[in-house]
């Protein structure tokens, strides 16, 4: 008998949760492939200053856009959201998103950040600079991602594996400025100046720097400023033994990446979802959103957090984001000739 | 076929669907990115499987036995604790136990540390193993994974008749030949059913893998399918992949071809433990603690000390909600998967026809291809099911139902199914084999129905294999990410969910808290099951 009742609580759990997301007021749903912490509070903001619910879904942008696209014209889902420009492209691709013609969209972010046919719109930039030892390297020797290939870095570079899509996306970018051939002459001897196979995370590779595995490596800033914030003494003492350079400056900038959302094609709440992403490019939510996970804000004029204005200005390639996913594809292929895993 | 088998049948290829959506992308290969992948990768990922299946086997077995053997024949200080201490790195996502041992033993941490002070060097004037490598994924993976040889063969050993062993000894055998000869041949198949299960969780692990840096057909397929935005391609991999289950099952089946050793359980004795004292307590005790001090008190002290410094996190009523929602998610799959395996195992011993035989193969193969293969799998058929409702329902009744499957628990449910079906397949028919057919024959020339020797025969013997499997199901259920991540509904996360999200932005305090409750949940149904299994023993011992 008590197995009975216990299976029938479970029973009891399980309508709920399946019948809890069917409630009929205002609501709007997102497939998001950033993370719960990192977006969250700004919905239950949103939740807050407008009465529309918000209902997440996180997960990996490549296995939410297969769940989009197979649920086809029933999907729940209005808003898609993710954190890189080559998943942004995929969806475009597969037809997933619809236009918005949204002056307040428009005039908040800047052309090259959102998509040509305003399918999709940036919410935040991550930049992918150099980071290195003051004590081991002179800034002066140091001049852009190309340059990394010379002879006298050799055993000296730490950078994660080219699974990383910022990986991905910065040799997309390079395929874009220099060329693929040149591209992967540079990716071959890039290759071999690792100090070490690829492993671990951006903050694994920055350590590496401050513990002397390597001088330089290649890493995202939000990383460095969760670091730099640490609640971990140890941490913070190790991202002080390391500094950032901003590569290619009087060529094509550092490299940046964007994380952008837009409306589902089959979307039943366009207007809810028009709403929220107007209420994520506002400048009080672009401040938030940047500050919570130390990224660049899209919108020009947001002020930006403390320590990224420790970091200072620096030119970024303003390279079309669609170009980084179109390349995508390519440049994993040159990665795997080149060797670099 | 009568209809009862056909039914079965029809379960037993709807768990494989997602493998035969796998199988079917052959039907189109994508000879580019194949070619390519073939030129480039593919070699090194073969070499890598191959090495970390042949390392990981003989590390779990040399583990899971040797333990086994300790526990289940000699009386040392301590064997009680061990005896169920031995099962908690089960509870351990391979992940997170990867994690721990990176913060520890890599150069920015405490051991390196210490190093460099006592004998003051710097980083590169001294050797230390790199613990990120592909020797630190073999490691990881038999320090989790050796549970499963340790808790089949255990019981097998515990099953063994002591007679068998006996007489072996008073022939003239010493004790260590008639363990050669006599017990570890029979607990063979029990043997060979964990080291499998151990080896296809290894061939599906993508986390320790992608976090090591050890390039292996996981890691290519999420690289194939994200990267090159090639998600036939990378089905072809998984292709490939199933190409190594299948080997791993024929291999299997190989070393059990001719040992299917029933015993005459009712006129065996119970096995006597035999004291051990001196130096040979001490190895007892150090054979069996090492794996539990490794694969359980080291990775969760660092969790402990993580989940210290967020302390907070404890006080949150989310937190509470995540461990709930863990749980009985984590029951419901059991029970189903359970309840499945052994309606499936009972009929291919009941009706071992050709077909059904080769459908729950079919079925029993999924616990090897990633968490996140499967859900894709199922996505597509799933979804089409419901846009076939919904338009039924929008015609007859003018109602849209909305998705009823895809993104609702029962997907989860299915996925879990699939993918954990073979845990308990293997489980519940090891146990099944040690039920002699004779059994079966006496029972029914005394005039029982299949149901009732199901009912009073083969289900009082199964017990413990059953619970064996409802355990190892739970606790995959628990620490299992890919697929709830894809699958799972609006709003709803699980512990699992809430550990990776952490520890993949490098927030590896913020991951302690999850990843200690999975362990402190999956801790409960484990002691469960060591007492449950002790009771039985002493009941034998009567």
């Amino acid at each position: 008998m008590r197995k009975f009742h216990s299976l029938l609580a479970i029973l009891a759990a399980t309508s709920a949760t399946l019948v809890s997301f069917t409630s009929a007021a205002a609501e709007v749903n997102i497939y998001s492939a950033r993370k719960e912490a990192l977006i969250k509070p700004v919905l239950e903001k949103f939740t807050e200053e407008t009465d529309i619910e918000v209902n997440l879904l996180t997960g990996k942008a490549d296995a939410l856009l297969a769940r989009l696209n197979s649920e086809g014209e029933n999907t729940p889902a209005d808003l898609f959201l993710t954190v890189d420009a080559g998943a942004l492209h995929r969806a475009v691709e597969a037809d997933a998103f619809q236009a918005v013609s949204s002056d307040e969209i428009n005039s908040a972010v800047p052309s090259h950040f959102r998509s040509t046919d305003n399918l999709w719109f940036g919410l935040s930039l991550r930049a992918r600079p150099i980071f290195y030892s003051p004590e081991r390297v002179n800034p002066d020797e140091l001049e852009s991602y190309l340059s990394l290939a010379d002879e006298k870095w050799n055993d000296r570079i730490c950078i994660r594996s080219s699974n990383n899509l910022y990986n991905q996306s910065l040799v997309a970018a390079l395929i874009e400025h220099h060329g693929a051939e040149k591209t992967e002459e540079w990716a071959e001897d890039f290759v071999e100046n690792f100090a070490r196979k690829p492993v671990g995370g951006d903050r694994d590779q920055i350590k590496g720097v401050a513990f002397g595995v390597c001088d330089i490596a290649i890493a995202n800033t939000y990383y460095f400023g969760h670091m730099l914030n640490s609640d971990d003494a140890e941490e913070r003492s190790a991202a002080e033994k390391v500094k950032i350079f901003w590569p290619a400056q009087d060529k094509q900038g550092a490299h940046v990446n964007v994380s952008g959302i837009g409306i589902t094609k089959h979307a039943k709440n366009v207007d809810e979802a028009q709403k929220l992403i107007e209420f994520l490019v506002s400048e009080e939510s672009q401040k938030w959103y940047a500050q919570a996970n130390y990224e660049y804000p899209v919108r020009e004029g947001v002020e930006w957090s403390e320590t990224l204005q420790q970091w200072g200005d620096f030119k970024q390639d303003d390279i079309e984001m669609d170009i980084l996913g179109e390349n995508n594809g390519d440049a994993v292929r040159l990665m795997n000739r080149a060797g670099w895993r | 076929m009568n209809r009862g088998t056909l039914l079965l049948f029809a379960v037993a290829v709807l768990i494989g669907l997602p493998l035969i959506v796998v199988a079917l992308s052959l039907l189109n290969p994508q000879w580019d990115t194949l070619q390519h992948l073939w030129q480039t990768v593919i070699p090194e990922y073969i070499g890598h499987s191959v090495i970390l299946l042949f390392a990981v086997g003989t590390g779990v077995t040399l583990l899971g036995v040797s333990t086994a053997w300790c526990i289940s024949q000699y009386d040392f200080p301590g064997w009680r604790w061990l005896s169920w201490a031995l099962l908690l790195p089960l509870a351990m996502p391979a992940y997170i136990t990867a994690y721990t041992y990176t913060s520890l033993l890599d150069y920015a941490g405490p051991v390196q540390g210490v190093i460099r002070d006592i004998f003051s060097v710097n980083i590169g004037e001294y050797w230390f193993p790199q613990i990120r490598s592909l020797n630190g994924a073999i490691f990881v993976l038999c320090i989790v994974l050796y549970p499963y040889v340790y808790l089949i063969t255990r019981s097998a050993f515990m099953q063994q008749s002591t007679t068998a062993f006996e007489s072996a000894k008073t022939l003239g055998a010493s004790s260590l030949r008639s363990f050669w000869k006599v017990a570890l041949p029979l607990a063979r198949p029990a043997i060979a059913t964990g080291v499998t299960l151990a080896l296809m969780e290894t061939l599906a692990d993508y986390g320790t893998m992608e976090y090591f840096g050890v390039t292996v057909f996981t890691t290519g397929i999420f690289r194939t399918w994200y990267g090159i935005g090639d998600a036939q391609g990378a089905l072809q991999l998984s292709a490939l992949l199933l190409v190594f289950v299948i080997i791993l099952i024929m291999v299997e089946r190989y070393s059990r071809r001719r040992a299917r050793f029933y015993q005459q359980r009712s006129a065996t004795k119970p096995p006597q433990r035999r004291p051990l004292s001196g130096w040979r307590a001490a190895l007892a005790s150090l054979v069996c603690w090492l794996p539990v001090v490794l694969g359980f008190v080291i990775p969760a002290t660092q969790l402990l000390l993580w989940s210290v410094q967020k302390s907070e996190i404890w006080q949150q009523s989310e937190f509470w909600m995540l461990t709930f929602n863990t749980l009985w998610l984590g029951l419901l799959a059991a029970l189903i998967t359970v309840t499945l395996a052994l309606w499936l195992a009972y009929g291919r011993r009941r009706h071992p026809t050709r077909p059904l035989r080769a459908a729950i193969s079919l079925a029993g193969m999924g616990y090897a291809i990633p968490g996140i293969v499967i859900a894709v799998g199922l996505l597509s058929p799933l979804a089409w099911l419901d846009n076939q409702i919904i338009a039924i329902s929008e015609w007859v009744f003018d109602f849209n139902p909305g998705l009823l499957f895809s993104g609702t628990v029962i997907a989860l449910l299915f996925a879990y199914s699939v993918r954990f079906l073979s845990v308990s397949l293997q489980t519940v028919n090891s146990g099944l084999e040690q039920i002699t057919p004779q059994m079966d024959d006496t029972a029914r020339t005394l005039g029982a129905s299949g149901k009732r020797i199901l009912w009073r025969v083969h289900l009082p013997l199964l017990r413990s294999p059953l619970l064996a499997a409802l355990i190892l199901v739970l606790v995959d259920v628990m620490k299992e990410l890919p697929a709830t991540l894809v699958l799972r509904p609006f709003d709803f996360n699980t512990l699992a969910v809430r550990a990776f999200e952490m520890a993949s932005d490098e927030r590896l305090a913020d991951a302690g808290p999850p990843a200690l409750m999975i362990v402190a949940v999956g801790l409960i149904p484990v002691i469960m099951l060591s007492r449950a299994l002790r009771s039985k023993t002493l009941k034998a011992g009567e």
